[in-house]
């Protein structure tokens, strides 16, 4: 298929506006996919910033650096920030960037929306984060918000909440237009068995963000007016009951963190078969795969609450169900075993941090099968133990599959390679300290280390220092990506220029577009060939 | 499987042992896994802790042994032109049905534990526990004992920022408290748990028992230990300022010695009466093992704390 670039030509106003009202009023997708990144990017090392002084703080014993009070304040901000403005933005944008382009369609359904989307991100953070120069500081009650303690927060718990509402706004227009583009925009003959995993994720998370975003908000109301209103929702003397607040926070609290891997796994999805040369291993059972962890993720909420004192009957419900995650998890794990075997792997940086994500995600699943098991989940819940779990699945989890999915499609939006030795480089550094940060917090859960504190027994003292050391190194070492990308988005004089297909595994329709992709592509539907959906071809095994 | 655990068990304690962090404490001795702790909860927690963690690690060996095998064997240079092959439907049902079947593998034990946990029927003991801002409270009411345990005077003074005190210096440092709960060895404690202002958690690892205390809401749980020792725990869900300075103590101690703790604290003033009502619930036998709503709530939320130790 040959891309019609001489289209636009004749027409005016189709390329970009210039100077800084482009990127205001820009309806693009390409525009907007770039300002997510952007955004989640700066939100990336806003966050890191604050693990920092976590971390910091955790070096040794006693308190060297802040109060125990600010040492909470940065405990949820941390996870504020990195979930609603490093994870999600960085996957919307992603979305934003490829989802068009992968069925075909011009741009995404709704533009305008997709605009007003992003510009709420700026001003919701700017509202959150100004809560740590209100009097009383930030909330102290990490990010789950838990009444009554929360509502202990100063004055800038309404701006907080105010900064969730609009971040539930935002991620819940970004997932209307994806799922409208992605069910009305595709090509045609681009049927949605043929669609690539990416988009089939996201049209999944999609649905999940709609679905409970607006519990989340929900929740955060009743605090508001339990606060400022007099209503008694989690107030038990007013027949309320603090409980009902973390049931409905983990009903969308759970989903939430398939919202952060679902888009992760169609970006391993697109990866792996490229540098392995061979299609997607088990393309309908993967596309089965997460459907089946979007449903179970509806009916698990209550495992972060094995520790409430909830019935036995409920304990032992959401006990069964959460094991069974494990099963569709495995198939999705042991499908992208199966995509390189008898492949013919080569190991560029994308590869490098898919493959990674596999293992290390992995190990983030084993954890998570293990406190599964809810009478064991007494000795690891709230301790360092859940710490180590979560963040391996969300750092090598989610946030590898997002520097993945940028090393592998920057050459298309830029039209320039990056430095392949730079982002080896990055790899190894992220990939080896990310462990020394992590690892040992396993064994710190184990011996009795609960989450949340500032300051820690003596014994705990050897390993807390080994993780903080990682976790400096870890957080220096993605200045390197950083200067990896800004060479190919900005300084792109000189450099290496990627080709139309970029990498010679690689397929689907993204890569029949020139490099860097034009501002507007498929303007007119491109057809769909079966040479970019290998997953349809029969097995020559 | 069981002396595969056993040997586990000893890599666990050699290892410990040559990092040189075995003291007398239990705590110290499970340096790099759970205790096995001094009650059958804990025990049986420990042990489907190892089960599954075995689990998980001949999974690991064979899943990332193939992976790296491919890595290694099917990377261009060695295996230049790929397959094809992109679905197999008998090994995704097998792959689907395995991993379904070690899961019910791993349930049974695990539901048998849970209620097992959930059993707070015919305890010798009763004790309310009351989280508040940041200390415990502990009441007996069969005995007639109230008290408040809080941080130790030596932590206290070393915690805050800039004390001028190095923390090593301080014996069991976060982990001391004032006034130590005391139990009976080998008799069921039945724990009545809540909060006077916002949740918290109270667990101590030895024993096994984690429940968090709610404001309005009564929790149960219960321990049975069966080694005269002192353990420790903190809580575990964050309550604010001073959620890290909020240690427990449990001091397990002789039916003797235990009588003979109640008559002093009586001597030391911290007797009360308890009421009919709080007589009657702590003999009373439930059958609930969960959260129940208590008979009556705090008066409303509490006003915001602003100090605690390391202020």
């Amino acid at each position: 298929m040959v891309y019609a670039d001489t289209h636009d030509h004749a027409h005016g106003g189709h390329g970009p506006a210039t100077g800084i009202m482009r990127w205001i009023t820009t309806t693009n997708h390409k525009d907007l996919g770039t300002l997510y990144l952007w955004f989640s990017m700066i939100m990336f090392f806003i966050g890191g910033l604050f693990s920092l002084v976590i971390r910091a703080e955790l070096y040794e014993p006693g308190l060297q650096f802040v109060t125990p009070g600010f040492y909470n304040e940065m405990v949820t901000l941390h996870a504020l920030v990195m979930i609603f403005g490093g994870i999600m933005p960085a996957f919307t944008g992603l979305a934003n960037w490829m989802v068009p382009m992968m069925v075909g369609a011009p741009d995404m359904a709704l533009p305008r929306v997709n605009n007003w989307g992003f510009w709420i991100l700026p001003f919701a953070f700017t509202l959150m984060l100004s809560s740590l120069f209100l009097p009383g500081g930030a909330p102290q009650s990490g990010w789950t918000l838990y009444p009554p303690v929360v509502l202990q927060t100063g004055p800038s718990l309404p701006f907080v909440i105010f900064a969730i509402h609009l971040m539930g706004i935002s991620s819940i227009t970004g997932a209307i237009n994806v799922v409208v583009t992605i069910l009305n925009l595709r090509a045609p003959g681009m049927t949605l068995m043929k669609m690539p995993m990416f988009v089939w994720s996201w049209l999944v998370t999609g649905y999940l963000l709609i679905a409970v975003m607006p519990a989340l908000a929900g929740a955060v109301t009743m605090l508001l007016t339990d606060k400022y209103f007099g209503t008694s929702f989690f107030n038990p003397a007013g027949g309320g009951d603090p409980v009902l607040f973390e049931h409905v926070f983990w009903f969308f609290g759970h989903p939430e963190v398939y919202i952060m891997i679902l888009p992760a796994f169609g970006i391993i999805s697109a990866i792996i078969p490229t540098f392995s040369r061979k299609p997607l291993f088990g393309y309908s059972s993967m596309v089965y795969a997460i459907a089946a962890i979007a449903f179970l993720s509806f009916i698990v909420w209550a495992h972060h609450m094995f520790a409430d004192g909830l019935p036995l009957p409920a304990e032992m419900f959401f006990m069964f169900s959460t094991m069974l995650i494990a099963v569709p998890t495995g198939v999705k794990i042991f499908n992208w075993i199966a995509t390189m075997w008898r492949g013919s792997l080569t190991f560029e940086t994308p590869m490098l941090f898919a493959v990674a994500f596999v293992f290390l995600f992995s190990i983030g699943g084993f954890s998570g099968l293990m406190m599964a098991l809810a009478p064991v989940d007494f000795q690891y819940h709230n301790t360092y133990f859940i710490v180590a779990h979560f963040h391996y699945v969300l750092v090598p989890g989610a946030l590898f599959a997002i520097i993945a999915a940028i090393y592998y499609w920057i050459p298309k939006w830029t039209g320039t390679m990056y430095n392949e030795t730079l982002g080896k480089i990055h790899f190894w550094l992220s990939a080896i300290f990310i462990n020394v940060v992590f690892f040992p917090q396993h064994f710190l859960g184990l011996a009795g280390m609960p989450r949340r504190i500032p300051d820690y027994a003596i014994q705990f003292t050897d390993l807390n220092k080994i993780s903080t050391i990682g976790a400096f190194v870890f957080f220096a070492s993605q200045f390197i990506f950083i200067y990896n990308i800004l060479r190919c988005a900005l300084f792109r004089k000189g450099m290496a220029k990627a080709s139309a297909r970029v990498w010679d595994g690689a397929r689907g329709l993204e890569w029949t577009v020139p490099s860097p992709a034009p501002y507007h592509t498929f303007e007119d539907p491109p057809e769909v060939d079966d040479h970019e959906v290998p997953w349809l071809e029969h097995s020559a095994t | 499987m069981l002396t595969l655990k056993r040997a586990a068990g000893r890599a666990v304690a050699t290892a410990a042992g040559i990092a040189g962090t075995a003291h007398a404490s239990l705590q110290k001795d499970a340096f790099w896994n759970l205790p096995s702790g001094v009650t059958s909860l804990s025990r049986e927690e420990y042990g489907l802790h190892m089960m599954a963690f075995w689990v998980v690690v001949v999974i690991g060996v064979l899943v990332f042994g193939t992976m790296f095998y491919s890595l290694f064997a099917h990377r261009r240079s060695r295996h230049p032109t790929p397959s094809n092959f992109h679905e197999n439907t008998t090994v995704e049902v097998i792959w689907t049905i395995i991993p379904f079947l070690i899961l019910v593998g791993m349930a049974i034990p695990a539901a048998a534990t849970l209620i097992h946990a959930y059993d707070t029927r015919n305890a010798d003991l009763t004790i309310k526990v009351t989280g508040v801002q940041w200390k415990w409270e502990y009441a007996y009411p069969e005995q007639g004992l109230q008290f408040v345990s809080g941080l130790d005077a030596a932590s206290t003074r070393a915690a805050p920022l800039d004390s001028g005190v190095d923390p090593s210096s301080v014996p069991d440092y976060l982990r001391g408290v004032d006034h130590p709960m005391v139990v009976p060895v080998g008799e069921k404690i039945r724990l009545l748990i809540t909060s006077a202002d916002v949740d918290h958690g109270w667990w101590v690892e030895d024993l096994g028992v984690k429940k968090n205390a709610y404001p309005g809401f009564i929790n149960e749980a219960w321990f049975k230990a069966d080694r005269i020792g002192t353990y420790r725990g903190q809580c575990t869900v964050l309550c604010g300022y001073g959620h890290g300075y909020m240690p427990i103590v449990v001091k397990v101690v002789s039916q003797q010695d235990f009588k003979g703790w109640a008559a002093q604290m009586k001597h030391d003033g911290f007797g009360y009466t308890p009421s009919a009502s709080e007589l009657a619930a702590v003999t009373s036998d439930s059958d609930a093992g969960a959260r129940t709503r208590a008979p009556v709530a705090p008066a409303s939320t509490p006003a915001p704390a602003t100090s605690a130790a390391g202020d």
